[in-house]
């Protein structure tokens, strides 16, 4: 296992290498660059902005120019938002653990959420329950998630007043303290659950129907056939084996969630990653953009690596390999 | 016989299957007994509702589509076939334990072997935790597996076919039941392993003094195992008598082409397909007649016109062929009670 580990790590490093080139190449590809936010060139003269562009090193070969980019990551400088006024790093430290508690939550509901709605509606197929389960599924797999995000602010936030419309934490309150900490959850449960919204509409479906195919197995009739109750047949017997696949997509879910952040985060104006980059993009702070972008990517592949490495622990029958 | 010398009865069973609205049988007014600590064999080619039957009487039929329909399943004098869920738990894997044709599939990958040992154990004792693992680790080493303190944290995956099978008759055996029903439970394994396999069930049968049910479609295992014979077709008994009896004077039709087609000792066992024709699907049994009119070589007029009845030919010997006219229904009253 721990071979194994470390094997799969080692293999992380090309595909970082691949990674950083991909993101290099799209904050090339984009318009403008580090300079053309910074100076308005209607006041500079074409000799100045050239001039700057000689000493921020933008004539250089691309290669040259990469290499540096990536010396400097490897020294932990991001460089610096002009927007913001501030280190890349230290920019993204202020936003990062909304993003953080945003996914986690919302991790959290996506799991509960499914387990609950999935083991029910596996052990009950076809029954009136089982169809209104199933009916909410398809609403959250067909609704785009900015119209669902829309959506829940106009009914929860204005029309039933549950929830903030906007925001990451109340006005007011002291850093730390108790209240602060609620302000945040509260602000986090309307996103979260709205991020979620699509892999929980998955994770229900795949448990309910592995739930059903499972209560046919041979292994269910054995249980049966030892005198064990349902309720342990389902618990013990059947939902060991459904959990298995679920907990494996886990890592995926990693990166539709931080897919979905974006958008969500820049609907609700939550102050996280996501609404950084939408913003950085739109200011042409490339120093971010490719900051986040690589961010981002590193999530996802560890995301897929953690995936990998549950699937081993929580399967017996790949544990021993 | 009186009853306390039968430990299971079945009398009239119907079991159905609901295919596309209709019910279609494929256990039709199947009676036989099992006596405490005998050894009974039922026959039959694949397809004549011998696992169907076997299911029944544990009440473990899929529930989406089958049904005991009429008939009683009396294990010492109780009636099995109306109980509940609940009532039948405590029966299962106490008094009637089962093991199937697949031990590949037949327990559960991601729990551990001691585990699903253990399982039983606790579904039908009071002791301690400590105490049922080591009950656990005792009964794997009677059915023959070294290594048992390991095995017992291992996983299905871990283990042969042969070793599965072993496991299965550990849990079957682990509250001592009174009867076992072993559904084909050496067909998926290895002709040397079936042999281990079925001495080991000899054994055991012995050590714990319990009746078998056993199931087979390899007359080789009925000559080896059984004390009474019952052989099934298309979901009818057709011939119900003593081990001896039935290679030396078999009576039916059906039973006499099965006995024919056992290869001699130099051919390939390929056993059942040789005899022409197959068992009729659910959807096709005939509507009336003698089920097995299609494939019989001795076939008359009466046989497709009139349901032939299960008739005691001689004190312990039932046959349901028109060939023995106690099987004409005119002559019901000498119908044999079949128990
Ligand atoms: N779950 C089921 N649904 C529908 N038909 C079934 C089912 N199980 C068995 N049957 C049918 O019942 C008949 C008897 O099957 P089975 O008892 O498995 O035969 P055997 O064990 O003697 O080989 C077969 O025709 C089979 O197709
Ligand atoms: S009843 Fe007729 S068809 Fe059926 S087995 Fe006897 S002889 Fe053959
Ligand atoms: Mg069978």
């Amino acid at each position: 296992m721990l071979i194994y580990t470390l094997r799969r790590i080692l293999t992380m490093i090309p595909i970082l290498f691949l990674v950083s080139i991909v993101v290099f190449t799209l904050a090339l590809a984009m318009p403008g660059d580090a300079l053309s936010g910074q100076i308005n060139p209607a006041d500079s003269s074409p000799e100045y902005i050239e001039e700057m562009r000689e000493e921020l090193g933008l004539n250089d070969p691309v290669y040259v120019q990469y290499g540096r980019w990536i010396s400097d990551i490897v020294q932990w400088d991001f460089g610096r938002s002009f927007t913001h006024r501030m280190d890349v790093t230290e920019l993204i430290g202020t936003r990062l653990p909304n993003t953080i508690l945003l996914s986690v939550m919302s991790l959290v509901i996506t799991y509960i959420l499914a387990f609950f709605m999935g083991r029910y509606a596996g052990r009950n197929p076809y029954t009136k329950g089982d169809y209104t389960i199933q009916g909410v599924n398809y609403l959250m797999l067909a609704i785009p998630s900015f119209v669902a995000a829309l959506f829940a602010i106009f009914i929860f936030a204005f029309q039933l007043g549950w929830f903030p419309a906007t925001g990451s934490v109340g006005s007011g309150l002291e850093t730390g303290s108790l209240a602060y900490w609620g302000s945040k959850l509260y602000h986090t449960f309307l996103p979260a659950l709205v991020l979620g919204m699509l892999v929980t509409a998955s994770y229900t479906q795949f448990l309910r129907n592995d739930i059903i195919e499972s209560a046919q197995k041979d292994y269910v009739r054995t249980a049966r056939a030892k005198g064990t109750s349902e309720n342990e047949i389902y618990n013990k017997h059947i939902l060991r084996n459904s959990i298995i696949p679920i907990v494996t997509l886990f890592g995926f879910d990693i990166a539709s969630i931080i897919g979905g952040a974006v958008i969500i985060e820049t609907i609700f104006s939550y102050r996280g990653i996501g609404e950084l980059l939408v913003s950085s993009i739109s200011n042409r702070d490339s120093a971010v953009t490719m900051a986040i972008f690589l961010m981002l990517s590193i999530a996802t592949l560890i995301g897929n690596l953690l995936a990998d490495l549950l699937y081993g622990i929580i399967d017996p029958r790949i544990r021993v390999e | 016989m009186s009853s306390q010398d039968i430990l299971l009865e079945v009398k009239n069973l119907h079991t159905g299957f609901n295919i596309d609205g209709r019910v279609h049988h494929a256990v039709k007014d199947v009676s036989f007994s099992v006596k405490p600590k005998e050894v009974v064999c039922i026959v039959g080619e694949s397809g004549c509702g011998k696992s169907v039957m076997s299911l029944s009487v544990m009440n473990l039929l899929p529930k989406h589509n089958g049904k005991i329909d009429k008939g009683e399943i009396l294990f010492e004098g109780r009636d099995l076939a109306p109980l509940s869920e609940k009532e039948m738990n405590a029966i299962r894997g106490k008094d009637i334990s089962m093991i199937f044709q697949e031990p590949m599939t037949a327990l559960n990958p991601v729990l551990t072997i001691g585990y699903q040992l253990d399982e039983v154990l606790i579904n039908h004792t009071t002791i301690s935790k400590e105490e049922i693992r080591r009950k656990s680790v005792s009964l794997l080493k009677q059915v023959g597996i070294s290594r048992a303190d390991q095995i017992v944290n291992e996983y299905p995956h871990q283990l042969s076919g042969g070793m599965r099978q072993r496991v299965m008759i550990a849990i079957a055996i682990a509250c001592q039941p009174k009867l076992l029903i072993a559904d084909e439970p050496t067909t998926a394994l290895d002709v040397t392993v079936q042999a281990q396999i079925l001495e080991l069930i000899g054994k055991i049968q012995e050590e714990v003094g319990m009746a078998v049910l056993l199931i087979t479609h390899d007359l080789g295992v009925v000559a080896e195992m059984a004390d009474r014979v019952v052989v099934m077709y298309a979901g009818q008994v057709v011939e119900e008598t003593d081990v001896d009896r039935l290679f030396y004077e078999p009576k039916h039709p059906y039973t006499k082409a099965l006995l024919h087609s056992i290869p001699k000792m130099d051919e390939k066992r390929d056993v059942l397909n040789t005899i022409e024709g197959i068992v009729p699907s659910l959807k096709n049994m005939p509507e009336k007649g003698c089920r097995f009119a299609d494939r019989c070589p001795a076939a008359m007029d009466v046989c497709r016109e009139v349901d032939p009845l299960l008739g005691e030919t001689d004190k312990g010997h039932a046959v349901r062929c028109f060939l023995y006219e106690e099987s004409f229904p005119q002559n019901s009253d000498k119908r044999a009670e079949v128990q």
